[in-house]
C-alpha cells in the first residue's frame, strides 16, 4: 500500500517535471543555474540568461516535435 | 492594483477557469447520467481534501525565505508553463489533436451509462469519478494558487481569483446543463501557458539572483517576447506542414493528418 502510494507520488512528480519532453526541464535547470552563477560570481547583469535559454529550449522542443510528426 | 497584482489575478483566473471546465465536464457527465447524490458527495469530499492541503501548505510556505520560494516555485512554474505552452503551440499548428470537451463529455457519459449499478445502493462509481476528477484538477488549482500567492505575497488575491473562476464556470455550466464546449479552451490554454511561463521566468531568475531592469514592468516585456517567439514557431510549423501536403497532392497522394 505504502510502496504503491510512493510510486504514484514519484510518477506524479516525474510527469509534472519531465512531462512530454525532458529537454524542457533540462533547459530550465541550465537557464536558472547559469543565471545564479553569473549573478553570484560576477557583477554583470544576469537577467537576460534565463529568457534566452528558456525560449531557445521551447523553440527547439516544438520544432523537433513538428519534425517528428511530419516523419510519422 | 500594481502590474504584478493585476497579472497575478488574470493568470490565476484563466488557469483556474481551464481546470474548472475540465472538472465540470466530468461531474456533469456522471451527474446527468446517474443522478446527483453520489457525484455531489464526491465533489464535496475532494474539495474538503483540497482545502486541508491548502490550509496545511499555505502557512508552511510563509516560513521559507522569499528568494528560495521564488527560485523553486519559478522553476516549477516554468516547467509546468512550458509544457502547457508547447502543447498549445502544437495544437495551434495542427500537429496535435485539439482538446475537445464535447468529445470527452460524450466518452464520460458512455462510460457512466455502461457502468453497473445496484438499485438503492450508494453509487460508488459516480462518487469515485467525481472525487478523482475534482481532486486531480483541483490539485493543479491549489498548486497555482499557492505558488502565485506565496511568490507575490498575496495568497488571498490568488484564492479570490481561483474562486471567481470556479464560480463563473460552474454557474454557466449548470445554467446550460452541458459541457462548456464553446469556451475557446485551446486558446485559453495557450494564454495560460504564456502567463505561467512568463511568471516562472520572472520569479525563477529573480530567485536565482538576477535583477530585472524594469522591475514588475519586465513581466510585460517577457510576455511580449514569449508571445512573439511562440507565434513565430506556430507560423513556421503550419507552413512546413503545408509543404509536404502540397507535394503529396502534386504526386496524387492523399494528404496525411498527423495527430498523435
Amino acid at each position: 500500500m505504502i510502496v504503491k502510494w510512493i510510486r504514484s507520488f514519484a510518477l506524479f512528480w516525474y510527469d509534472f517535471v519531465v512531462g512530454d519532453d525532458w529537454r524542457l526541464a533540462i533547459g530550465v535547470v541550465i537557464g536558472l543555474g547559469l543565471t545564479a552563477l553569473l549573478a553570484h560570481t560576477t557583477s554583470a547583469a544576469a537577467w537576460w540568461v534565463a529568457p534566452i535559454a528558456v525560449i531557445a529550449t521551447l523553440v527547439l522542443s516544438t520544432l523537433l516535435a513538428g519534425r517528428k510528426a511530419r516523419k510519422a | 492594483m500594481t502590474t504584478g497584482s493585476l497579472f497575478l489575478f488574470v493568470a490565476v483566473f484563466l488557469a483556474c477557469a481551464v481546470e474548472a471546465v475540465e472538472a465540470l465536464t466530468i461531474v456533469l457527465a456522471v451527474g446527468l447520467t446517474r443522478g446527483w447524490r453520489a457525484p455531489a458527495y464526491g465533489t464535496g469530499a475532494a474539495l474538503l481534501l483540497l482545502a486541508a492541503i491548502v490550509a496545511a501548505l499555505g502557512p508552511a510556505l510563509k516560513l521559507i525565505p522569499l528568494h528560495i520560494i521564488q527560485l523553486v516555485v519559478g522553476g516549477l512554474l516554468l516547467v509546468f508553463g512550458l509544457q502547457w505552452l508547447r502543447k498549445a503551440m502544437l495544437r495551434a499548428a495542427g500537429i496535435k489533436a485539439k482538446h475537445d470537451e464535447d468529445a470527452i463529455y460524450k466518452k464520460e457519459v458512455a462510460e457512466a451509462s455502461s457502468a453497473a449499478r445496484k438499485a438503492g445502493a450508494f453509487d460508488s462509481y459516480s462518487f469515485r469519478i467525481a472525487f478523482m476528477g475534482v481532486l486531480l484538477e483541483g490539485l493543479e488549482v491549489a498548486f497555482i494558487v499557492l505558488t502565485f500567492g506565496t511568490t507575490q505575497r498575496n495568497i488571498p488575491l490568488a484564492a479570490i481569483a481561483a474562486l471567481a473562476a470556479t464560480v463563473v464556470v460552474v454557474a454557466v455550466g449548470f445554467a446550460v446543463h452541458a459541457p462548456l464546449a464553446r469556451v475557446p479552451e485551446n486558446l485559453l490554454k495557450y494564454a495560460v501557458g504564456l502567463l505561467l511561463t512568463t511568471f516562472g521566468l520572472f520569479w525563477g531568475a529573480e530567485g536565482a539572483g538576477a535583477k530585472w531592469p524594469a522591475s514588475d514592468a519586465s513581466i510585460l516585456v517577457l510576455l511580449a517576447i514569449l508571445s512573439a517567439a511562440s507565434l513565430g514557431v506556430v507560423y513556421f510549423l503550419k507552413r512546413s506542414q503545408q509543404v509536404p501536403a502540397g507535394q503529396a497532392a502534386a504526386q496524387g497522394l492523399a494528404p496525411e493528418m498527423s495527430q498523435p
